[in-house]
């Protein structure tokens, strides 16, 4: 009798602390549907900023997280997968490799303001990359980096080692082996450590506040090296910034809204093609 | 008349961190014929065909002293080209291992990391391998589905295809038969009957019964020491050894 009473109030328990979860999920995507659809209609989508801010689309700012979010994944998805493999595939299980990993680890608690200064520092000065989207996109790619590496080493640790003696005992060399049968079994686990960056670097403000953000643009950016507006640096400029607070808040929360929604479809494209890819390896 | 010796172990010791697995063995093994290694389990069986591949290479924390020779040349000595000796001795191992691709993809796979590259050439090797391996009528209008689909006793058949697809000259069996059923066992048995005709054959097995069917000589190996080796007629029916004649008695194992 006892037994059940403790296992009634242990699920219970859980129940509630999912449904706290899924409610505060819940108000939060309301809270800016219901403020941001107010404001959304295809001018907003496709203008650029009128009347100092107070008017117009923000087209610009979307396509400039676009750009941040695409260009650092593709900056970071390669190295941090290279990485992963040599410490899981080729290095020696050493004290070395240990503290590497563990500062691996450790990177990934870095305060994300950190890395906006250390981008700063390095592309935007040092290698004189300007505040650009490219100096943005070193910056976000190197921000999720450790979490793209330890995703990978996750991924990458979890493929039987009955699969590599298998390619080996045929004769097929060490590379081979990690390129034709280690990586393809655990592409949909790196998938997943690659999706959820792109929600990390998408909604990040403060390593591109220095390195990239611009307040405003008549246009879009022309090239790699041109400043560029993005969506969460938008919104945090318009609550903080300017003459109008009505009128920007509202622009504030139509950005919020589209941004959650780029986030999820980029999220939701990625998730696409893990499917199909799993597909292929199950 | 005995067949030419392809593997000849001169004096191995092997080391597993500070346990000595194998202790100073030395034996020959002749081409085209089945070998089988007996024991009880943790004797060193496993370990020890896997020295014929290389394969304790990928074993960190382990030490191996000695030589083995293949065709007469010590395939531990430096500058050795692995790769090749690995696909000159093929090997199937214990727990069905396909690739977590199709079937086709499984046997083709070794071609391609060896090199070939003509789809026709690769077409005709899976479907002879296939056949070799007593596995084709079974796969033949599912060679674009998974392998993983198939049943245990299926693929490790495939992966004896899959072996048999870059011709090695020497295969070892580690105890291949030992998660299956009796009815895919006895498939096993009779593909590796098939088999010694063009390929030198190691098997490991805890099964004396099964070294008994399928094999021509049986060593016996106890706590990594080689206690007995003969042909398989003699051992099991005179021994030499007064542990080997308890071992293959049933008073211990």
């Amino acid at each position: 009798m006892r037994k059940q009473v403790t296992q009634n109030l242990g699920f219970g328990l859980l129940f509630l602390c999912i449904t706290t979860a899924l409610f505060f999920l819940g108000t939060i995507i309301y809270f800016i549907t219901v403020r941001g659809v107010r404001i959304l209609s295809w001018d907003f989508l496709t203008e650029v900023p009128k009347e100092a801010m107070t008017a117009g689309g923000v087209a610009p700012a979307i396509m400039g997280t676009f750009y941040l979010t695409v260009g650092s994944i593709i900056i970071a998805l390669p190295l941090g997968v290279a990485c992963a493999i040599y410490l899981t595939e080729y290095s020696p299980r050493s004290f070395v490799v240990n503290i590497i990993r563990m500062s691996i680890n450790n990177l990934a608690g870095v305060p994300s303001v950190v890395f906006g200064l250390f981008g700063l520092a390095v592309f935007v000065k040092l290698f004189g990359f300007g505040v650009s989207v490219f100096s943005g996109c070193c910056t976000l790619g190197i921000l999720v980096l450790p979490q793209i590496i330890s995703a990978a080493q996750e991924a990458l640790l979890a493929v039987p080692q009955s699969y590599r003696e298998a390619s080996l005992a045929l004769g097929a060399t060490h590379w081979q082996t990690i390129r034709s049968t280690v990586l393809p079994t655990a592409l949909p686990g790196i998938m997943t450590g690659a999706i959820l960056s792109i929600g990390r670097v998408a909604g990040e403000t403060a390593p591109i506040l220095f390195t990239a953000a611009t307040f405003y643009m008549r246009g879009f950016p022309k090239s790699i090296f041109s400043e560029v507006m993005a969506l969460p640096y938008h919104i945090y400029a318009l609550m903080t910034e300017g003459t109008h607070p009505e009128q920007q808040t509202q622009i504030a929360y139509g950005c919020a809204l589209i941004l959650l929604f780029l986030v999820l479809s980029i999220s939701a494209a990625a998730i696409i093609l893990r499917q199909r890819q799993r597909k292929g390896y199950e | 008349m005995s067949n030419p010796v392809k593997i000849k172990v001169e004096n191995i010791n092997f080391y597993y961190g500070k346990s000595h697995t194998l202790k100073n063995l030395s034996m020959d093994i002749f081409d085209k014929q089945v070998t089988a290694i007996i024991g009880p389990s943790g004797c060193g069986k496993s370990t020890f065909i896997r020295l014929f591949n290389r394969m304790n290479d990928l074993i960190p924390n382990t030490r191996f002293e000695g030589k083995i020779y293949l065709d007469g040349k010590n395939i531990y000595s430096p500058g050795v080209d692995i790769v090749d000796i690995r696909r000159r001795v093929g090997m199937v191992f214990q727990n069905p291992n396909p690739f977590p691709k199709s079937i086709f993809d499984n046997i083709s796979y070794g071609l391609k990391v060896n090199g070939i590259k003509n789809r026709h050439t690769i077409e005709e090797k899976v479907v002879e391998s296939l056949k070799k391996a007593a596995i084709w009528e079974e796969v033949k209008d599912r060679l674009q589905e998974n392998a993983l689909g198939l049943s245990g006793g299926q693929q490790q058949r495939l992966c004896i295809a899959r072996c048999l697809a870059v011709e090695p000259e020497v295969i070892l069996f580690d105890e291949p038969a030992a998660s299956l059923d009796p009815i895919s066992t006895k498939k096993i048995e009779e593909l590796i009957e098939e088999l010694k005709k063009d390929y030198t054959i190691v098997i490991v097995t805890h099964n004396m019964q099964q070294a008994a069917r399928i094999s021509q000589y049986t060593v016996f190996l106890y706590l990594g020491k080689l206690i007995e080796y003969a042909t398989t007629n003699e051992l099991f029916t005179v021994p030499k050894n007064k542990m080997t004649e308890d071992y293959l008695t049933g008073k211990f194992g």
